[in-house]
């Protein structure tokens, strides 16, 4: 079997070429389906005859939600094949996840705060989505110390990929015990983020918007990657000639 | 090779030499199998820390004045302290055994012993669950004989210490594994402690939620089974898959 | 009998931006010993380490008998014995106590054997006090002790004379030349040289 592409892949100049690349492809079409969702979902879509406005914000709450979530399983996969295979690079994109997971998880819980006091009355409450969201805020919070913490960056990359691995496993079980536990202590919420039947000039805004934020994630996800693989590479030979050009 | 600029070292054998014959070797050793290494790094473990008693009624007086603090910020009545009951008893359990993760592996990292473990030809996975084990039987087992003391002093009925005993044992297997990845992952960070916080406690809480459910069960006398086994689901997933994990840990540590 | 050999391909290691293995290759047969050297920091205990497969090198490979030792890691540390440069031995167990632990994780120990081999170092009389209260020189005999209960193929020893008197350093070579007659093979990091009882030595200077 041909390998090549394996190793292709691997090496820091050809990943720094091919962020520079790519990002474009991703952060126009990010642009677009963000302006177009808002749009629609800000000034075309109905009022919600619950809530009021007050559901739109659901449109950066619900795909922040989701990128959460999504992040750190990219996240994880990454400093799994780091791991195993013993790539740098894929470490490299684990490290560049981090802190755009932790963002998108602070913006889903800040955003959940906001809806939370016109539909619940208060700011917060303990609400089994965004108290999973405030765990994974956490586990991020970790993840970033436990880099941060050790001096040797190759260790620092090792301890941090099986931190993230152990994450993974985690989340379901977190997810599950939180749900569990609050369908003991709650009476099942009337107001659900997500309803079962959505009208469709309300959905399509959202899908949108979830397309958008995924295609941001990966623009934001290489831009932070040639960050990070130049910081790491600073003393490679390549660097000079990627730089002066 | 000699054409290489690095540093090349090539060394002719004694018994390359003529008439050098090797002296025969003593007959090799039987190797330990598996379950003597792990019960030689347990009993190590036991045996140290039976030298060192202090460290051991360290997480206990812990638990005890966490549990103090509660009437004296609440309220003494016990009809009140019998409902926080279930969260005092986890809360102060889960801080217990999180103070004496910190002790786990520092001392072996320091002397060379996780050295000699990761190089022993033995599977470093069997030895980190003998050295895991060995901290629950310090600290979760006499926690989980603490608890029902604990309740008691908040206003819980004699008979649910039973309950509060077994799920304050099983939940502590689980967080003691789940703290064996916490503990293995701080290795040579200075000042962990809270860092290791940060990164046991989260995954520590269905752990928290289980058991303090099944201890609440227990107080209203009602059946605690179904959190019970959710506690002991959680403490077998940990057998496998957390000694597995510290053992990866700590090879990183020794890189 | 099988050749048993070790071997390193052009090692190179970074630490951040030092180049701490800059192409370090070496090939021992039975029987031999190799003395590697340099000043502080120039890389021995890296070397060891890496030998060793606790570190990997970023380029090159370690053999043993031909076959790189990562494809069965826990096979090769059964045929390595490794001293670090401190004794690993626990301060609040007796010398004998602790040789039982740490040896008896690798081998099953009777106590006459563990007896000789405390004699050997000459610990006899002061191997039932707690480590805490040996001297450095001490610690470093009860090590070699251990070093003794493992006459596994390959010896990888991190300074083993350091803290010892004469009579001690002597103990150090006359451990390297039964290892090397039984064929086994001993790879030494040392600063100020092995006892010059010692022959047959190939030396590797990492300053150079």
């Amino acid at each position: 079997m041909d390998w090549t592409w394996f190793h292709r892949l691997a090496s820091p100049p050809h990943v720094y070429a091919l962020a520079v690349r790519l990002t474009p492809w991703f952060a126009w079409p990010a642009a677009l389906c963000i302006a177009a969702g808002l749009w629609s979902g800000l000034v075309l879509a109905p009022p919600d005859y619950q809530q009021g406005d007050g559901f739109r914000i659901l449109y950066v709450h619900a795909p922040s939600a989701w990128m959460s979530l999504m992040v750190y399983v990219t996240m994880a996969t990454a400093a799994a094949v780091g791991l195993i295979w013993r790539m740098k690079v894929a470490h490299a994109v684990a490290a560049s996840c981090a802190p755009i997971g932790a963002s998108f998880t602070f913006a889903a819980l800040v955003t959940g705060a906001l809806w939370g006091q016109p539909m619940w009355g208060t700011y917060w409450q303990w609400d089994p989505r965004l108290t999973s969201e405030l765990v994974l805020l956490f586990l991020y919070l970790g993840y970033m110390g436990l880099r941060a913490g050790i001096e040797d960056p190759q260790r620092a990359d090792r301890a941090s990929a099986v931190l993230a691995v152990v994450g993974v496993v985690n989340v379901p079980i977190i997810h599950y015990s939180v749900t569990w536990w609050n369908s003991l202590h709650q009476a099942p919420s009337v107001m659900r983020l997500a309803k079962p039947a959505m009208p469709f000039a309300m959905l399509a805004p959202l899908l949108l918007m979830l397309l958008g934020f995924t295609l941001l994630f990966a623009a934001l996800l290489l831009t932070r990657l040639r960050a990070e693989v130049l910081a790491r590479e600073r003393a490679a030979s390549w660097i000079r000639e990627v730089v002066s050009v | 090779m000699n054409q290489r600029d690095g540093h090349v070292a090539e060394t002719l054998g004694a018994l390359d030499a003529p008439g050098a014959q090797p002296r025969d070797l003593p007959a090799p050793a039987r190797r330990a199998d598996a379950i003597e290494a792990a019960r030689l790094a347990l009993l190590r473990d036991l045996q140290l820390a039976f030298r060192k008693p202090g460290q051991l009624v360290q997480p206990l007086a812990f638990f005890a004045i966490v549990t103090l603090l509660f009437p004296l910020a609440i309220s003494p009545e016990l009809a009140r302290l019998r409902e926080l009951a279930p969260g005092v008893v986890w809360v102060g359990a889960l801080l217990g055994s999180l103070l004496a993760l910190e002790f786990l592996f520092r001392d072996d990292a320091q002397d060379g012993t996780l050295e000699q473990y990761a190089l022993s030809g033995q599977s470093l996975t069997g030895l980190m669950f003998a050295k895991t084990l060995a901290h629950w039987l310090l600290t979760g087992l006499p926690l989980a004989l603490m608890a029902p003391f604990v309740a008691l002093s908040l206003g819980v009925s004699a008979a649910a210490l039973p309950g509060i005993l077994l799920a304050v044992a099983v939940g502590s297997v689980a967080l003691s594994l789940i703290g064996s990845i916490g503990a293995a992952l701080t290795l040579g960070i200075k000042r962990s402690g809270a860092l290791l916080s940060l990164l046991t406690l989260p995954l520590s809480l269905p752990v928290l939620i289980f058991g303090a459910r099944a201890t609440q069960l227990a107080i209203h006398g009602t059946s605690f089974l179904g959190p019970l086994e959710l506690l002991a689901a959680l403490a077998v997933l940990g057998v496998t898959l957390a000694p597995l994990a510290a053992a990866a840990a700590v090879r990183i540590s020794l890189e | 009998m099988p050749e048993q050999t070790i071997e390193a391909d052009n090692l190179h290691l970074w630490r951040g931006e030092r180049h701490v293995l800059r192409g370090v290759s070496l090939r021992l047969a039975r029987g031999s010993c190799l003395e590697v050297c340099g000043a502080n920091g120039a890389g021995k205990t890296t070397l060891l380490r890496v030998l060793s497969g606790l570190i990997y090198p970023e380029e090159g490979r370690v053999l043993w008998n031909g076959e790189n030792v990562r494809r069965d890691l826990r096979a090769f540390h059964a045929v390595l014995a490794y001293l670090g440069h401190e004794p690993p031995l626990k301060a609040d167990l007796t010398a004998r106590e602790n040789l039982h632990y740490w040896i008896g994780v690798r081998r099953s120990l009777e106590s006459e054997e563990l007896d000789a081999a405390l004699g050997r170092v000459g610990a006899r009389t002061w191997c039932d006090r707690l480590v805490r209260t040996l001297s450095a020189g001490q610690r470093r005999r009860v090590a070699l002790a251990g070093l003794a209960l493992l006459p596994v193929p390959l010896w990888l020893l991190d300074e083993p004379t350091t803290n010892l008197d004469g009579e001690g350093r002597e103990v150090v070579g006359e451990l390297i030349r039964e290892q090397l007659a039984r064929g086994g093979m001993v790879v030494a990091a040392v600063h100020h040289g092995l006892p010059a009882s010692l022959r047959n030595l190939t030396r590797l200077d990492l300053a150079a």
